[in-house]
């Protein structure tokens, strides 16, 4: 028999059981359920799952549901701000921790609050209400998206129902990636090769030399992009760099079970790709798989450049950006909004001098939040504008107007073409 | 007998079926008037000239995109009828959480207007003559809709455990 792949060995563990065999089914109990602003519609569900049964709703376990509130932050409507009222008081009623509200200590986007605060462990089974919970699979662990009456059933019994046992596809990353070119270019080259539905019901495993010197948040882009192939959860083993960020950066004390796939684990595919040979990728409109490179469209004129989300947040993004545009103007007719991907990172930024130099280039920096993404709150598009933009969707409407259009790419990339007003590679 | 009121192509995300900008509305009671809010099939949906149990035809990696179940929920609330040639993973156990009908049928071809018929085990086009095979749901899925969705399946685990069942 085949050995087991990272997967497996998780959902083994999650079910009390030497082995599972892909395609099998099995209920796996869950480590860490998450939510956003839509826990309001699971507190709905999971109350709905009582009525009737004469039983006091009760969650199955406190300690391992997180709330962040991030997707309207803060509140751009009444109907958000009494939905987050309602979140907040259901929190209170069941003693609920892990809650991170619109403060600027200890907020940000729901993805990277849940890697800063070591709450996303390797080996862990983590379900999310967010298609974007595979970003935690960057810190090892089992990670994947549900939809909010999916999680009532978590809140109930602390299990998820009916798990098919996902097929993995390995990818091999050998080399080193080329000054100019970064994780989010990687992972747009291979959401490209691998298509929007190429790993739909399939976990991406990221192998090789290239994974291996990658810190943890070039890692959390990758498994963050991963669902843009369809894929159930991206993986990278836990190793060295994820022990560093949990010890050190995450502050994690408690012992951690640092699972790894079998060397004779079976694969789905496996995909093997240079590093070195890879230029700067642009996602054009209106499909996340329809990538190029850069050269192929540079000159494409945009209207708006965005930086930031769960996707290129982080402080290295900020800072790769900032790097660009220090000492420089923006070009006339370009906005450029910056959303730090959390509030610790916002406040590292500032000490740092960062946040002055974007905003003195004639960027606007934003609270941390999602809203910008996904056409919810600010930053929405006028009919015939062009974003080019580090964020992780580019389908049509997705900035708030289905009459214009979203290009994806990395920060190097975004900041670059901020200068020019067009799209530029940031090689040149 | 059902027939096609909007067929569409591939890759149709969540942000097509319920633009982002409505997700403030959370509700299965409220959120049926955003369906393809940004299509003119919205129009149509709104004044009532589409009947229960009409069907929308996509190709591959329906619904693909966000895990926002609005995108399932409108539709149920006109108890739409979806056949794909395929569906992404959290859009397709949305639906069979809800109980919207999702059908994988990978070789149907269909217009709009056709009159068609689901089965248990193929979809005919009455107006083409044409007989296409169903591939059978995620086995994993199958005793979810069995109970009647998974609040009702939630439900039973529960009584279950308190030992009321």
């Amino acid at each position: 028999m085949a050995g087991m792949t990272i997967v497996q060995k998780i959902l083994a563990r999650a079910t009390g059981r030497p082995s599972v065999e892909v395609g099998e089914v099995v209920e796996p109990t869950v480590d860490l359920a998450m939510s956003h602003e839509n826990a309001a519609l699971v507190i709905n569900q999971f109350l709905d799952v009582f009525k009737g049964t004469g039983l006091e709703p009760k969650v199955w376990d406190p300690s391992r549901i997180a709330i962040i509130f991030d997707h309207r932050v803060p509140a751009e409507s009444s109907k958000t701000a009494t939905n987050q009222k309602k979140v907040r008081e259901f929190v209170g009623q069941h003693g609920i921790q892990r809650f991170h509200d619109i403060r600027g200590d200890e907020g940000g986007i729901c993805h990277q609050v849940l890697v800063e605060y070591g709450y996303s462990r390797p080996g862990m089974v983590i379900v999310g209400t967010d298609s974007h919970t595979t970003t935690h699979g960057a810190m090892g662990a089992f990670a994947f998206g549900i939809g909010a009456t999916e999680m009532a059933g978590v809140w109930s019994l602390g299990s998820v129902f009916n798990v098919e046992v996902p097929a993995t596809i390995k990818v091999v990353v050998n080399g080193t990636l080329p000054a100019g070119v970064l994780a989010k270019d990687l992972v747009l080259f291979i959401v490209g090769k691998l298509t929007a539905e190429g790993a739909n019901f399939k976990v991406i495993e990221f192998h090789g030399e290239a994974i291996r010197r990658m810190p943890v948040s070039g890692r959390l882009v990758l498994c963050n992009m991963s669902v843009e192939a369809g894929a159930t959860s991206g993986i990278v083993p836990c190793d060295e760099e994820t022990l560093r960020y949990l010890r050190d950066e995450a502050g994690v004390r408690e012992p951690i079970d640092a699972v790894a796939p079998d060397a004779d684990a079976a694969y789905d595919r496996v995909l093997e790709i240079d590093a070195s040979s890879l230029a700067p990728q642009v996602a054009c409109p209106h499909t996340v798989d329809n990538v190029k490179p850069v050269g192929d469209v540079a000159g494409t004129v945009v209207h708006q450049v965005v930086i930031g989300s769960c996707t290129n947040g982080r402080l290295d993004d900020l800072e790769v950006a900032a790097s660009i545009v220090k000492g420089r103007k923006l070009a006339r007719g370009v906005r450029m909004i910056v959303f730090p991907a959390s509030w610790r990172i916002y406040q590292a930024a500032l000490k740092r001098g960062v946040l002055t130099d974007l905003v003195e280039a004639g960027a606007v920096i934003m609270n941390p939040g999602c809203g910008c993404c996904l056409g919810i709150h600010q930053g929405a598009l006028g009919d015939g504008e062009v974003a080019l933009s580090t964020t992780n969707r580019n389908f049509k409407g997705r900035m708030g107007n289905p009459k214009s259009e979203v290009y994806l790419c990395s920060p190097a990339v975004a900041a670059a073409s901020a200068l020019t007003g067009v799209i530029t590679d940031p090689r040149s | 007998m059902p027939q096609v009121v909007l067929k569409v192509g591939d890759d149709i995300s969540t942000d097509q079926i319920y633009p982002g900008r409505f997700m403030a509305t959370v509700l299965p009671s409220e959120t049926p008037q955003f369906a393809f809010a940004d299509f003119e099939f919205n129009e149509r949906l709104k004044s009532g000239q589409v009947p229960h149990g009409s069907i929308i035809v996509a190709n591959n990696n329906f619904g693909c995109g966000s895990s926002r179940e609005q995108a399932a929920s409108c539709l149920k609330g006109y108890e739409l009828t979806i056949i794909a040639k395929g569906f992404a993973r959290i859009f397709l156990q949305n639906s069979c959480n809800l109980g919207l009908r999702t059908i994988i049928c990978p070789t149907l071809e269909a217009s709009e207007g056709d009159e068609v018929e689901v089965g248990a085990t193929e979809v005919v086009n009455k107006t083409t003559g044409k007989s296409s095979p169903i591939t059978p749901l995620p086995k994993a899925r199958q005793a979810i809709i069995d109970a009647g969705g998974l609040i009702a399946y939630t439900r039973q685990r529960v009584l279950q455990k308190h030992g009321r069942a």
